[in-house]
């Protein structure tokens, strides 16, 4: 009967408190340099301790430059934030990993490959993408510094149980269309908010088929839909990715652990409180428009025209969409010219979104007026392209090949894009500034992304393929 | 925490749909790690033209609105990042209450532990609190009734989580309750979690 989260929320359960909420047991916290200052200085300023400082990890991936990283942080604020996130992790006794050592890289991105993430537990961070640990059957979600403040002294948090929801992706994905697409259609077909309160998982054959890149990709946008909790149930495609990671089980430990992982998956049947369905055969390379990510199409699309709109408010939602985005109504968004380019972040910035950019280029050259950018997710999955000679590629092909962080995904590093530029990027949000202020972004997948900074506007990856 | 009791404010209205925590708090000014203070980046790129001039169309920048206590607001408010300095901001400008059809779940969850309270609204009763309170008419919003009351004397209930409530009303620091409360159920749970998953605890003394 219960689902893969009722399984996860259930064994979690701390206490039932008569006033109606749920006191849940997290065993996991990630922490960076942007939500956890004020969580350290609260446990301060309430004389406490952590509880378990190895059930945390803190890493800095947002105010992080890309670039010239063996010197000091050229921004002073920047510098002191992660200066403020070494001498926090210290002072507490909180494993950090190091800026400068190998094994840095986005939270999202260094937590599964460290093993840290695992099937099973619950796990949080002061960042809304934290659904994207949900790839591995962890609860995993999304909270505030005032939450991260009570995690640390406690390792509980106070909750209300979320609904249940099925996203079952029928069918197989044609050449060209990703994970990505999967979750811009979702997206799409539910809203933005379509998923608050709701526990989403995703499951069926095109799920089953997606390598741990993929599922990773779909998990971390369901907040996008309004859901802190993406969920994929644990199968032989996540044991094998996870086996002697550096924090996964080992030994003894790894038999007890993968017995009791292989009991997670829904019950055959398991109730939802809602069921959307997908025919991922039917999906094309999608790509957004709009301000918010579900303000999307198929690349074959057009831009949308208020004035079809059903309501009224819809109307005002699409055209204040338009108006920031500089585009006109009924416009095919091939003919959108693009001026950066930005492959990477904590939904598209593994080996496996590398590898699939690099395979599109076969030596063409970013086209002239655009600015294009690779950043990996982590040093490990630099180091991996590299080896692969996928930078040599990027570089040959005029992309700046760059050093881990959430870079161009949020606008508080050194990359950042001018008032009115035009960004194909990997990302996972297109609100008004996100990218910088008046930055313009449309969502896409990596191959998407890598088409578009050839061609020098949007473009459907599928063309030209052998 | 600072109690909510009951609050009498005007009500400044924003009803675009789908305000996300980058509008609320952008991102290049969460560089600051600082808590206090936040009030005067709320809403950046909305209240102020490039050259830092207010935007006199904006709500927040009119002088009937400027001290405005509770916002009405579009469905969806607060979507998007879990960025806690969205509430912080908004907390310096004054505001207490925000009122919308929805909201993202972290934010509408970070309000409560800042002494803000999020009300959900249908959409019809919005659209009404807003046209009263459009020419500066004030709401009423009492947490111990529930009720938003309009200077006519209309009372609408809303619903909120018991134990939120009780939060807000006693202005109770929620991680100094559990820890008062809660810590002897927490090590009964781990010591059972440890004795069945051992490997969570490896390397732990």
């Amino acid at each position: 009967m219960p689902t893969l989260y009722d399984k996860l929320w259930d064994s979690h359960v701390v206490s039932q408190e008569p006033d109606g909420s749920t006191l849940l047991y997290i065993d996991r916290q990630m922490l960076h340099e942007v939500s956890s200052p004020q969580a350290f200085e609260g446990l301060r300023l309430r004389g406490a301790t952590v509880r378990r400082p190895a059930a945390q990890l803190a890493v800095a991936d947002h105010a992080v430059p890309t670039h010239s990283r063996g010197r000091p942080i050229a921004d002073p604020q920047a510098r002191d934030q992660v200066a403020l996130l070494e001498a926090n992790t210290t002072a507490f006794g909180v494993p950090y990993v190091a800026l400068a050592g190998d094994r840095h890289g986005i939270v999202h991105v260094i937590g599964p490959e460290l093993g840290f993430t695992q099937p099973g537990i619950t796990l949080v961070c002061g960042d809304s993408h934290t659904s994207t640990h949900g790839a591995f059957g962890a609860l995993a979600f999304g909270i505030g510094a005032s939450e991260c403040e009570c995690v640390l002294a406690t390792q509980t948090l106070r909750q209300r149980r979320a609904r249940n929801m099925a996203v079952e992706v029928v069918g197989d994905l044609a050449p060209g269309v990703t994970a990505k697409d999967i979750a811009l259609a979702f997206i799409a077909q539910v809203g933005a908010s379509g998923a608050v309160g709701y526990a989403v998982e995703y499951r069926g054959e095109a799920i089953s088929a997606l390598d741990m890149a993929g599922r990773m990709t779909l998990c971390n946008m369901s907040i996008e839909a309004g859901s802190r909790t993406g969920l994929v149930a644990p199968d032989e495609t996540t044991f094998a990715w996870l086996r002697d990671r550096p924090m996964a089980p080992k030994a003894a430990d790894w038999d007890a652990a993968l017995a009791y992982w292989k009991t997670l998956p829904s019950d055959l049947d398991a109730a939802f409180d809602r069921l959307v369905v997908i025919d991922a055969a039917r999906l094309e390379p999608r790509v957004t428009w709009g301000t918010s990510p579900d303000q999307g199409a198929g690349v074959s699309g057009r831009v949308p025209d208020p004035s079809a709109a059903a309501t009224p408010a819809e109307a005002e939602r699409i055209r204040r969409a338009l108006a920031y985005m500089g585009l006109e109504p009924g416009a095919p968004l091939t003919d959108i010219a693009i001026d950066r380019v930005f492959i990477g972040s904590c939904t598209n910035s593994r080996i496996e979104d590398l590898r699939a950019a690099a395979g599109v280029i076969r030596g063409r050259k970013v086209a002239g007026r655009v600015k294009a950018m690779v950043v990996p997710g982590s040093m490990a999955v630099k180091r991996q392209a590299e080896a692969e000679g996928l930078d040599v590629l990027f570089r040959a092909a005029g992309f700046e090949w760059r050093e881990p962080g959430c870079s161009l995904c949020v606008a508080m590093n050194d990359d950042r894009l001018a008032p009115g530029e035009r960004c194909a990027s990997t990302s996972n949000r297109n609100f008004e500034g996100r990218q910088g202020v008046g930055a313009r972004t449309h969502l896409m997948s990596p191959v998407m992304a890598a088409t578009a900074a050839i061609e020098g506007r949007l473009a459907d990856p599928r063309e030209g393929r052998s | 925490m600072e109690p909510f009791t009951r609050l009498t404010s005007v009500a400044a209205s924003l009803p675009a749909a789908d305000i996300d925590t980058d509008i609320i708090f952008p991102a290049r000014f969460l560089l600051i790690t600082a808590k206090a203070g936040l009030g005067r980046y709320a809403f950046y790129e909305w209240r102020y033209q490039p050259d830092g001039a207010p935007r006199p169309e904006f709500v927040l920048n009119q002088p009937a609105f400027a001290g405005a206590r509770i916002l009405i607001a579009g469905p969806n408010f607060g979507c998007g990042s879990s960025r806690e300095q969205a509430p912080w901001a908004l907390h310096d400008l004054g505001i207490r209450c925000v009122i919308a059809p929805s909201f993202g779940e972290i934010f509408f969850s970070n309000c409560f532990r800042n002494g803000m309270l999020p009300i959900v609204a249908a959409e019809a009763d919005i659209v009404r609190l807003q046209a009263e309170t459009q020419s500066g008419a004030q709401l009423s919003v009492d947490l111990a009734t529930c009720q938003i009351v309009s200077e006519d004397g209309q009372a609408l209930s809303f619903e909120i989580d018991p134990w939120r409530r009780d939060a807000l009303l006693n202005g109770w620091d929620e991680v100094a309750v559990i820890l008062n409360s809660n810590m002897t159920a927490v090590a009964r749970f781990e010591a059972g979690q440890r004795a069945r998953m051992a490997w969570l605890y490896a390397g732990e003394q």
